[in-house]
C-alpha cells in the first residue's frame, strides 16, 4: 500500500500553496499538495503572471506608437495579432507552471491530482473535481498521486479564491468576462465596460486600450484604484485619461442587456442619473472571493467570515491542526501576501523560534497598468484618521534625468512620515517602473529605518530610484532637484 | 496654528508638579531642543524642552505654580506669522502638540532623556552599548522611539531577528512602563529593586565631555567589572558608618621583633615564620569580633546572619585591581599560621592564582594602606562582611602620658560598619576590643 501519512499535506498549489510546501520540505517535514487543475494557481495560469505578458505586449505596442518621439521611423502601421499576444501569454504561463512542477519534485513532495475534501481532523479524500477546468488547461505533472484518502498532523487550506459576480450580471464567458476569458481574447472587441478599477479591472482596461479598443471604466468608489492613496489615484486617473480611457467613478452597473454580439450597460451615477453605454464585451472585475465551498469545512465546524477562513495570526483555524492562508483566509488578496502568510504558517508548525505574524501594514501593492501605481503603508488619509502628525514628501518624475530620458516624465513619488518619530508610514507612487522601486521603501520601512537613514542611503545616479531620496528629503524641506 | 505646551509627564506615575521656573518670557523665539522651564517634583528638578520653533505667544501657567496637573496648558507657542490673538487657552487639555520631552538637569546627574526629535533630522543617535560593551541591535525607529520615550535600550530585549529590538518591544516596554532609562523619573523605583544600581551616564555622555584623541579607551576586564559592581551595589545598598580610633603600636612592635628574633630556622637559615603588623591585626581584628560576636554578622532581608568563626578578608593589591582573600577561623589560629597563609595567598593573589572559595565569603575584611604611609582612610563594606577596617601608618606621634607630652608610634585605624546590623555603639566596642588586643598584644598568644 502506498504511504498516504504525511506531516503536512497542502491543498491548492498557487503562490501561497506551493511556497508553503517547498518551506515544509526545507523544514524536513514530509509533505504533499493537493491540486485539481494547475499547479502555480490562479497567480501563474489566470492572474499575475499572464497579465503582466498581455501588458508587456501592450507596452511595446505603445512604445512603437510613440517611436518617432525617439528618433525612430517605423514603416507601415504596428498591428497587434490577437492570437500571438495570448500564445506568449500562455507561453509564459506554461513555462513557470512546468517549473513549480520541477519544484515540487526537487523538494521531494508529492503531489496529488484531484479535488481535496477534508473527512475528519486530520484526514483528507481527494476525488475528481467538482467543476471543469478552465481552458486552455496546461498538462498535469507527471507522477502525480490519485484519488484517494490521505492523512496529515497538519492541513493548510490554500484554495485561493475566484471572482465575485454581481447579482444579475452573472458572467457568461462570451459577453459578459472575468479575468478567465479577458486573458485569451479570441480577437479584439471594438469597445468594452470595465466594471471595477481594482488593480484586475484596470489592468485589462489598459491592456485592452492599449490595444486600439474603447474601454469606458465604472467605478462605484470616487477613485480609480480606490485602495490607493487619493493623491496617487487622481494623477494615475488624469493619465488614463489622456490615453484616452472613459472612467465614470461613484457610479455602478445597475444591469447589463444582452444582444446577439454586445451587451448595454446601465450605468447609474450617484445623482440618480442613468446612461447607457453599449459595448462589445463587458468585464467584471468586482473583486473576488474566497474558495470556501465543497471542502467539508462545515463538517468540520470551521469559522469562516464573509467567505473566508478565520485565522489566528499564524494561519491557525479553530479546528486543531487545520490551517489556512492566502486568499482562502481574508485580504489583502495577494500573492505575496498569501506566500509569506504561508511561510510564517509552516515555520510556526515546524516550531521555529521568533516566528512572528504578518504585519498587514507593510505589504506592498502593485498595479501594472500604465502609468504603474504602488504603495506600501498608509495612505495620506489613513494616517490622519489614525491622529498621526505627519510630514509628506512628493516628487514628480518631470524633473528627475532618467525619467526624462526613458521618456517617462510624468508620476510621482510620494512619502509619509510620523513627525514625531520619523517612522515611514507610507510610500505611493505612480509612473514608470513604480512596481521595481516601491520595494526600497518596502525593506526600510520592515528595517524601521527612519527618514534620517534614507538621507544617509546613496541612490545610484541616473536612475528613478534618485525620486525616491528626494521625496524623502522634500519631506524635510531638503529637497535638492526640484 | 498655535502651538500648545503642555505640563509634561517626568515618569509613568506623575501625575502634578510645581512649574519652578520659566527661562524664557513672552515674545522669546524659541527653536527646538532649548530649554525653556524648570519643572519640580518632589523627585528632581527637570528641564523643559521644546519640541518645535516659534515664539512664546503666552505663558499661562505662572512661575512658582505648584501642583500643576500633567497635560495642563502651561504656554502656547506661535509658528511664524502668527500673532497673539490666534491663541485659544480654553483647550487646555486638548493634545495638539507632543507635550515637550522633560530634560533632567545637567545636576541630576542622571541619564539624560533628550529626544533628538525628527524635526532636526541632522543629529544621528548613537547605536547604544550592551553592559558588556557589546552592541545592541535595535532599528532605528526603536533607537528614536526609546530616546523619545526615555527608555534604556539596554534594559530591553528584542523580539526582532536576532534580538534585534524593534518598535513593538518599545510599544510593549511603554505600555508595561519598564525599561525606563535610569534617569530621575526612575527613581521612584529603585528602592523596590534594591539590588539593581542605578546606571551613570552612558560611555557616549562622558566620552562628549572630552575631545576625541585626548584619550585611550581601555576595555574593562572581568576584576574590573566586579569591583564597579559589588563597590557600587554595596554604597547604594548599605548604610554606612564609620567610627575611628588611634592605637599605640609600640608594645606590638617590640613584641613582633622579639617573636621574629625567636623564629626557628630550617637548614637554609629560612626562618619558619616572620610576622608582619598586617598579621597581627588581622589577628586583633579576629579575637576582637570572638569578644564581640554581636558583630561578626552578615544581613540578609530576613535574618541576621551571626558567625561562629571569625573569617577576616584581606584586600590585597594586584595589578588592575585588587582582591580580598580570607583567613578562616583566624581568631582559631596562631600567628604564624595566619602569617604564612598571607604570605602564600598573598603571592598566589598577585599571580591571579586564587581559588574561588579562597576569596569568596568571610565575615569581615582588613584593608590596610600603612604601608603607603596612609594616615586615616575610610573603607567600602564588601557585603556579606557587615564591617571592614582601613588601617592607616604606624608613625610617631606627640602623645600626652600621664599629664605630660611624649611620643609614641600611632596608628589610626577605621571601622566602617554596615549600620543594618552593626550599631555605632556595637561598632565603638568591637573597635575597643581591638583596640584592646593592638595595645597588649601579649594577650594574642594566650
Amino acid at each position: 500500500m502506498a504511504d498516504t501519512n504525511y506531516d503536512v499535506i497542502i491543498i491548492g498549489s498557487g503562490p501561497g500553496g506551493y511556497v508553503t510546501a517547498i518551506r515544509a520540505a526545507q523544514l524536513g517535514l514530509k509533505t504533499a499538495i493537493v491540486e485539481r487543475e494547475h499547479l502555480g494557481g490562479i497567480c501563474l495560469n489566470w492572474g499575475c503572471i499572464p497579465t503582466k505578458a498581455l501588458l508587456r505586449s501592450a507596452e511595446m505596442m505603445d512604445h512603437a506608437n510613440h517611436a518617432k518621439s525617439f528618433g525612430l521611423k517605423l514603416e507601415g502601421k504596428m498591428t497587434a495579432d490577437v492570437k500571438d499576444v495570448v500564445a506568449r501569454s500562455r507561453g509564459v504561463s506554461a513555462r513557470l507552471n512546468g517549473g513549480v512542477g520541477f519544484l515540487m519534485k526537487k523538494n521531494k513532495i508529492d503531489v496529488i491530482w484531484g479535488e481535496a475534501k477534508l473527512t475528519k481532523p486530520g484526514e483528507i479524500v481527494v476525488g475528481k473535481p467538482s467543476k471543469p477546468a478552465v481552458e486552455p488547461q496546461h498538462p498535469a505533472p507527471k507522477g502525480t498521486k490519485g484519488e484517494g484518502t490521505y492523512t496529515a498532523k497538519n492541513i493548510i487550506v490554500a484554495t485561493g479564491a475566484r471572482p465575485r459576480a454581481l447579482p444579475g450580471i452573472k458572467p457568461d464567458g462570451k459577453l459578459i468576462w472575468t479575468y478567465f476569458e479577458a486573458m485569451k481574447p479570441e480577437k479584439m472587441p471594438k469597445s468594452m465596460v470595465v466594471m471595477g478599477s481594482g488593480a484586475i479591472g484596470i489592468e485589462f482596461a489598459s491592456f485592452y486600450l492599449s490595444m486600439g479598443v474603447d474601454v469606458t471604466v465604472v467605478e462605484l468608489m470616487p477613485n480609480v484604484m480606490p485602495v490607493e492613496d487619493d493623491e496617487i489615484s487622481k494623477f494615475a486617473r488624469k493619465m488614463l485619461e489622456k490615453r484616452g480611457m472613459k472612467i465614470i467613478t461613484e457610479a455602478k452597473v445597475s444591469k447589463v442587456d444582452k444582444a446577439a454580439d454586445s451587451i448595454t450597460a446601465h450605468v447609474e451615477t450617484k445623482d440618480g442619473k442613468v446612461q447607457q453605454i453599449t459595448a462589445d464585451r463587458l468585464i467584471s472585475a468586482v473583486g473576488v472571493q474566497g474558495n470556501i465551498e465543497n471542502l467539508g469545512l462545515e463538517k468540520l465546524g470551521v469559522k469562516t467570515d464573509r467567505g473566508c477562513i478565520v485565522i489566528d495570526g499564524y494561519g491557525k483555524t479553530n479546528v486543531p491542526g487545520l490551517y489556512a492562508i492566502g486568499d482562502v483566509a481574508g485580504p489583502p488578496m495577494l500573492a505575496h501576501k498569501a506566500e509569506h502568510e504561508g511561510v510564517v504558517c509552516i515555520e510556526k508548525i515546524a516550531g521555529l523560534p521568533n516566528v512572528h505574524p504578518m504585519d498587514k501594514g507593510k505589504i506592498p501593492g502593485c498595479t501594472y497598468c500604465s502609468p504603474q501605481v504602488a504603495s506600501v503603508g498608509l495612505t495620506e488619509a489613513k494616517a490622519k484618521e489614525q491622529g498621526r502628525d505627519i510630514r509628506v514628501g512628493r516628487y514628480q518624475f518631470n524633473a528627475n534625468g532618467k525619467a526624462i530620458a526613458l521618456g517617462e516624465d510624468t508620476g510621482m513619488i510620494k512619502v509619509i512620515f510620523d513627525k514625531k518619530s520619523g517612522e515611514l508610514l507610507g510610500a505611493h507612487m505612480v509612473g514608470a517602473e513604480v512596481t521595481e522601486l516601491i520595494q526600497g521603501f518596502v525593506v526600510a520601512m520592515n528595517l524601521e529605518t527612519t527618514e534620517e537613514d534614507l538621507m544617509h542611503t546613496i541612490f545610484p545616479h541616473p536612475t528613478l530610484s534618485e525620486m525616491m531620496k528626494e521625496s524623502v528629503l522634500d519631506a524635510y524641506g531638503r529637497v535638492l532637484n526640484a | 496654528m498655535p502651538i500648545n505646551i503642555t505640563m509634561p509627564a517626568l515618569s509613568p506615575t506623575m501625575e502634578e508638579g510645581n512649574l519652578a521656573k520659566w527661562l524664557v518670557k513672552e515674545g522669546d523665539t524659541v527653536s527646538a531642543g532649548d530649554v525653556i522651564a524648570e519643572i519640580e517634583t518632589d523627585k528632581a528638578t527637570m528641564e523643559v524642552e521644546a519640541v518645535d520653533e516659534g515664539t512664546v505667544g503666552k505663558i499661562v501657567v505662572e512661575a512658582g505654580t505648584e501642583g500643576v496637573k500633567v497635560n495642563d496648558l502651561i504656554a502656547v507657542l506661535l509658528e511664524d506669522g502668527e500673532d497673539a490673538s490666534a491663541i485659544d487657552t480654553s483647550g487646555g487639555a486638548a493634545p495638539a502638540a507632543p507635550s515637550p520631552s522633560p530634560a533632567p538637569a545637567a545636576d541630576a546627574g542622571a541619564k539624560e532623556v533628550i529626544p533628538v526629535g525628527a524635526e532636526a533630522a541632522t543629529d544621528p543617535i548613537p547605536a547604544p552599548k550592551a553592559a558588556d560593551g557589546g552592541r545592541i541591535f535595535a532599528s532605528p525607529l526603536a533607537r528614536r522611539l526609546a530616546q523619545i520615550n526615555g527608555l534604556d535600550l539596554k534594559a530591553l530585549s528584542g523580539s526582532g531577528p536576532h534580538g534585534r529590538i524593534v518598535k513593538k518591544d518599545i510599544e510593549a516596554a511603554v505600555a508595561a512602563g519598564t525599561g525606563k532609562a535610569a534617569a530621575a523619573p526612575a527613581a521612584a523605583e529603585a528602592p523596590k529593586a534594591a539590588a539593581a544600581p542605578a546606571a551613570g551616564p552612558s560611555s557616549d555622555q562622558v566620552l562628549k565631555l572630552f575631545e576625541e584623541g585626548s584619550y585611550e579607551l581601555v576595555p574593562h576586564d572581568g576584576m574590573r567589572k566586579t569591583i564597579a559592581k559589588r563597590l557600587t551595589e554595596s554604597k547604594q545598598t548599605i548604610p554606612h558608618f564609620y567610627v575611628s580610633v588611634d592605637c599605640q603600636l609600640d608594645a606590638l612592635l617590640a613584641l613582633r621583633s622579639q617573636l621574629n628574633g625567636a623564629a626557628a630556622t630550617d637548614k637554609d637559615g629560612k626562618p619558619a615564620y616572620k610576622l608582619s603588623v598586617n598579621d597581627m591585626t588581622i589577628k586583633a581584628l579576629a579575637l576582637a569580633l570572638r569578644d564581640v560576636p554581636d558583630a561578626n554578622v552578615s544581613w540578609t532581608d530576613d535574618n541576621m546572619v551571626k558567625h561562629k568563626h571569625a573569617d577576616v578578608g584581606v584586600a590585597v593589591s594586584i595589578p588592575g585591581g585588587l582582591i580580598t582573600p580570607i583567613v578562616r577561623r583566624a581568631e582559631e589560629k596562631p600567628l604564624s599560621v595566619i602569617s604564612n597563609e598571607m604570605k602564600d595567598m598573598g603571592a598566589r593573589a598577585k599571580s591571579k592564582k586564587l581559588q574561588p572559595q579562597e576569596y569568596q565569603g568571610g565575615t569581615t575584611a582588613v584593608s590596610n594602606m600603612g604601608m603607603m604611609g596612609v594616615k586615616n582612610f575610610s573603607a567600602v563594606v564588601n557585603p556579606p562582611h557587615a564591617t571592614i577596617l582601613a588601617v592607616g601608618a604606624g608613625e610617631q606621634r606627640p602623645i600626652v602620658k600621664d599629664g605630660a607630652l611624649a611620643i609614641a608610634t600611632v596608628m589610626t585605624v577605621t571601622l566602617s560598619t554596615d549600620h543594618r546590623c552593626v550599631d555605632g555603639a556595637l561598632g565603638a566596642e568591637l573597635l575597643a576590643a581591638f583596640k584592646g588586643y593592638i595595645e597588649n598584644p601579649m594577650s594574642m598568644l594566650v
